[in-house]
């Protein structure tokens, strides 16, 4: 252990030397306003006001022995090897470990695979790569859009290999990335496969070591519905794809969701025609049904893309003996056979099953409920009794809240504040998705149908207010009108119960709605801030604008908060 | 001239901006006790009427003055799919544009009564719409009734292969699709072609695959469409004869010979029918010819000159063309009850331009009053127009005189068909260096382009056109006053 400590001794040059003095065992006995402080404003340290300052230089005092003996990371509890365990490195693990070190707490991150997990490695980055490419090809390709900016281009054309190194080099940077903040921050980085042998005991590899609290953040793995023989090469699953190891010239994508929308914007820009095949009756289930009649109209229509819905691929054979990839499709609700397709490739995006075999769930007592991990609301884990496992966590896809690697960090951070004595609850409600198609999806809160179906059920109104790229300078700019952004409001008293976005660049644009619907900012207040003019974000701005609530503006609103 | 304007309409996308239209739909008298108030507000409440049902037809509506049919694209909605007002329910093609159009009231689609791809004449029930959801099943009884005579809409729509339905070969009218019932071999297409099949009225159960696995892809859709595969660029040929062959035989096609093996039926888009419809009215107008050769070095070196300023040469023939009219107005004049010359007040010159699938002429106002710089930019405008069907009729039908030009591709002279309800039409050649003497035997290389009038010889006589030619003669080889 002591060695492990080492590592982070490279660290102490830096200002960041007087960290661990939020630190360590009796850390319970520190206020969170505290702790916050030091944690979040570590750099501003020297600079801060006097009163503050002292406060610190107060605990300080307090800790001196454990200061020298821990740069970087915490001391471990008295009798455990560490504070904190988290078992896999991926965007969740990643998130919690950092907030772990900032709170203090001595923490070691256990991987089996490479640092970063699905969404560095096998998702959200390499696939954004990818998608920045297919952006550019569509423009270039688009002869109208380019004559409306003046501009002449010769064929557009795109080098295979390139592509895919450009994904791959992403993923290598973005991967160092994370395994340096970490090892900068002195997060010890075990390599192994995690599993629990007991409470507060975990094994990697031949080594058993013993941590306060343990999280449990191994996440997914893609999801292959029984009867698809996946072969890496003509039927693949998201893993493959972002290899691009090939550009078929007609591949069926299983499933419209994110996952299929964005590879089947990747592959139409490269050449690929693409057939959907969805189960529900409708493409982008789980969309606003407004934004996704949109999307289809903008993303799938006009587009080499056709779909068969409210069908399962029953049987999906890879390309063998000179016969192509071979679909059978079978009606959703009777089961009956509907029709075989015949195409080059395959790629299965049926979503993504939790990756929790192997874990030593069963040392504790713990079943796992199609794959995932019981939760509660704070995601301590559940035993098969209903009872709380004390001092275990499982964040991220393992417990299947919601399979997002944002939610995942926000999740590890929420347990992290919980552990070191703050308790807290995250709001799902306020954590955006993005679709990063061209142009983009975003979406945080609830559609429309859910936010009526609530407001009937509890009683209060629901309105909808509107607004379209089109009026937006900006976007005109761009010569990227097409769009819409929604915003789903109780007009009594201005909460924010959803917004939708689709558009250029809707993913940025979300996180002002998130971020009000985390904080509880109420549109009466939020549509009094001013954003630069000409922006996308007036776009987001005009919604506030455009709602008609009832209450008036709360004066004190914002000075309260910024007070906090 | 058109040529200039090629890579603009190579990509003419059919679906990109629509207009919005609302179709006004009245309570149908034929059902039952029915109150007719003109919309009932939104209200959730709605279903408490339930005891006053209230199925609407809806028209197809009248998207111009000279429409008097159209064509469904593609229902947005799907029967028995809810609608609110306001909402785009179909799609619809008139002769020149694509529009959406939108429902004026609340309810249900209950029913389609013309199926996508199926042409309904303006008025004509297109759909029921019901107000209720307990109205949906009677509405259809209606559709079925109504339907009954034409076939119905999934007959029509070339969506996923159902392997041929063949129930019996007796066939009641000339439909497309009776032609190969090849037995049990699957049809494969590929997304692409599937919706090249739908944009051409292509027949895909026709089309013999060739690409992988035998599937049909997009490049042996658009050769069974007889489109160049490589994004079929621009030929602005004049109102071409075949079609007019075709369609003179296409009367009595019932007598047709059987099709040949691999050979497809690809039925007339509305574009394609107009043009047909015009050519085959034109046989009844008496019309002659007057050719004319014109040296263009002042022209070409004139355009090299302005082309930098965004002076295109359909603009500069236009205008020439224009001028020249102005001095010959009978040329300029049309002759509508075989009685009398009607003479047009404005010179409007209409330029044939080919988009995909078809022709289209868009008129450039007075063109011998509008400047040059002018006169092009309103071309470009026009053609971008075109290209995305969005030209407003007076901007297609508003000509009195046509210009053709075929010289971009090396033709050296041609003749066009009289457009029914002009006096005359221009073919242009190419403009290519030719020997010529002059008066005094010297032997010179001069650029000399071969103008071709056909002319009403009702309204237009001979000398009329030759005048007419020598003026626009005249004006060519002394290009200065074009800039005037």
């Amino acid at each position: 252990m002591q060695s492990a400590l080492s590592l982070s001794f490279s660290q102490t040059s830096l200002p960041l030397a007087n960290r661990p003095l939020c630190s360590s065992n009796v850390a319970p006995s520190f206020t969170p306003r505290n702790l916050r402080f030091c944690g979040l404003r570590r750099e501003a340290f020297g600079f801060s006001p006097s009163k503050r300052l002292t406060s610190c230089r107060f605990q300080i005092q307090n800790r001196r022995f454990e200061i020298s003996a821990s740069a970087g990371n915490g001391a471990p509890s008295k009798s455990f090897d560490y504070d904190l365990i988290i078992i896999g490195a991926g965007v969740g693990g990643h998130g919690a470990a950092l907030h772990a070190v900032e709170k203090g707490l001595k923490t070691a991150i256990i991987e089996g695979d490479v640092v970063g997990g699905t969404c560095v490695n096998r998702g959200c980055v390499p696939s954004k790569a990818l998608l920045a490419v297919s952006g550019r090809m569509r423009e270039l390709q688009n002869e109208h859009h380019m004559k409306a900016f003046g501009l002449q281009v010769s064929a557009a054309g795109y080098d295979r290999q390139g592509v895919a190194d450009h994904a791959s080099n992403l993923a290598t940077k973005i991967r160092n990335n994370l395994t340096n903040s970490m090892k900068a921050l002195g997060v010890d980085i075990l390599t192994g496969f995690g599993a629990v042998l007991g409470p507060q005991k975990v094994q990697y590899g031949d080594n058993i070591i013993t941590g306060k609290d343990i999280i449990i953040a191994t996440g997914s793995v893609p999801f292959v519905p029984k009867g698809i023989e996946v072969d890496g090469k003509t039927v693949i699953t998201s893993d493959h794809a972002l290899k691009l190891e090939s550009v078929p010239d007609w591949i069926a994508i299983v499933g419209s969701g994110y996952i299929g929308l964005e590879f089947s914007d990747v592959y139409t820009a490269l050449g690929s025609e693409v057939t959907f095949i969805e189960a529900l009756d409708q493409l982008m289930p789980g969309f606003d049904p407004e934004i996704s009649k949109l999307a289809q109209r903008v993303l799938i229509n006009p587009r080499k893309i056709d779909y068969h819905t409210g069908v399962f691929a029953s049987k999906i054979t890879p390309a063998k003996d000179g016969k192509p990839v071979m679909i059978e499709l079978i009606d959703a609700k009777t089961k009956e056979p509907k029709d075989t397709l015949e195409v080059d490739a395959a790629l299965i995006a049926t979503g993504r099953a939790p990756f929790t075999n192997g874990l030593g769930l069963e040392n504790i007592n713990v079943v796992t409920q199609r794959g995932f991990i019981p939760v509660d609301e704070r995601m301590r884990v559940i035993d098969g009794n209903g009872k709380m496992v004390p001092h275990l966590y499982c964040i991220g896809d393992a417990n299947g809240k919601l399979m997002l690697a944002h939610a995942a960090s926000a999740q590890g951070i929420s347990v992290v504040e919980q552990v070191t004595g703050r308790d807290h609850v995250l709001n799902h409600l306020s954590i955006p998705a993005a679709c990063f198609t061209h142009p983009e999806i975003s979406m945080v809160g609830f559609t429309e149908p859910q936010a009526r179906e609530k407001g009937e059920k509890e009683g209060f109104k629901v309105s909808i207010a509107k607004t379209s790229f089109k009026a937006n300078t900006k976007a005109l700019a761009e010569n990227e009108g097409e769009g819409i952004a929604k915003m789903i409001y109780r007009p009594d008293n201005g909460e924010i119960l959803g917004v939708h976005i689709f558009g250029l660049h809707a993913a940025d644009l979300i996180h002002e709605a998130s971020n009000a619907i985390a904080l509880g900012t109420r549109i009466q207040d939020i549509k009094l801030a001013v954003h630069a003019h000409p922006t996308l974000s007036e776009v987001v701005d005009e919604l506030f604008k455009a709602a008609k609530v009832d209450s008036p503006a709360s004066v004190t609103a914002q000075s309260v908060k910024v007070a906090v | 001239m058109a040529v200039s304007s090629s890579s603009f309409l190579s990509t003419a996308s059919l679906t990109n901006s629509k207009s919005n239209i609302s179709f006004a739909s009245s309570v149908s008298p034929s059902i039952r006790s029915v109150v007719f108030r003109s919309s009932i507000p939104p209200s959730s409440h709605r279903r408490v009427m339930t005891v006053r049902s209230k199925i609407r037809e809806i028209f197809m509506p009248a998207l111009s003055s000279t429409m008097t049919e159209g064509k469904i694209v593609s229902w947005i909605k799907t029967e028995g799919e809810k609608l609110a007002k306001g909402e785009s329910v179909v799609v619809v093609e008139s002769d020149k544009a694509d529009m959406d159009v939108e429902t004026f009231y609340d309810g249900y689609l209950a029913a389609i009564v013309v199926g996508e791809g199926e042409t309904a004449p303006v008025g004509a029930a297109i759909g029921l719409l019901a107000e209720t959801e307990a109205e949906i099943e009677e509405a259809k009884t209606k559709a079925a009734s109504k339907s009954s005579s034409s076939p119905a809409a999934e007959a029509v729509v070339p969506s996923p292969p159902p392997v041929t339905s063949s129930p019996a070969p007796a066939i009641a009218q000339p439909a497309p699709v009776t032609a190969v019932a090849d037995g049990p071999r699957k049809t494969v297409a590929t997304p692409y072609a599937k919706k090249l099949a739908k944009q051409h009225k292509v027949d895909i159960g026709s089309i013999a695959g060739t690409g992988p696995f035998g599937r049909i892809t997009a490049s042996d859709v658009e050769t069974a469409a007889g489109i160049a595969p490589s994004k079929s660029s621009v030929a602005p040929p004049p109102p071409p004869p075949p079609p007019a062959a075709a369609t003179g035989k296409a009367t009595t096609a019932t007598n047709l010979p059987p099709l040949l093996p691999g050979s497809s039926i690809v039925p007339f888009t509305a574009m394609q029918s107009a043009v047909s419809k015009n050519m085959i009215e034109s046989l009844s107008v008496p019309t002659f010819r007057v050719g004319y050769p014109v040296n263009t070095d002042a022209l070409d070196a004139l355009y090299q000159k302005l082309k930098a300023k965004g002076v295109s040469m359909t603009a500069l023939l236009a205008k020439a063309a224009g001028m020249a009219l102005a001095q010959h107005p009978v040329v300029n004049a049309s002759c509508k009850d075989g009685k009398s010359f009607s003479y047009n007040s404005n010179i409007n010159i209409a330029v044939a331009v080919a988009i995909n699938g078809g022709l289209i002429t868009p008129v450039l106002q007075d063109a011998d009053k509008l400047d040059l710089y002018l006169l092009s930019q309103k071309w470009k405008d026009l053609v971008s127009k075109a290209r995305s069907k969005q030209l407003q009729p007076h901007e297609y039908n508003s000509g009195t005189f046509t210009l053709s030009n075929l010289g971009m591709y090396g033709v050296d002279r041609f003749d066009a068909i009289l457009p029914p309800g002009q006096g005359a039409i221009m073919a242009v050649g190419a403009s290519k260096p030719t020997v010529v003497a002059d008066k005094d035997g010297f032997f010179s290389v001069k650029n000399t382009m071969l103008v071709n009038v056909t002319a009403d010889h009702r309204i237009v006589y001979g000398a009329d056109l030759a005048s007419f030619l020598q003026t626009f003669a005249k004006i060519v080889e002394n290009p200065d006053s074009l800039t005037l």
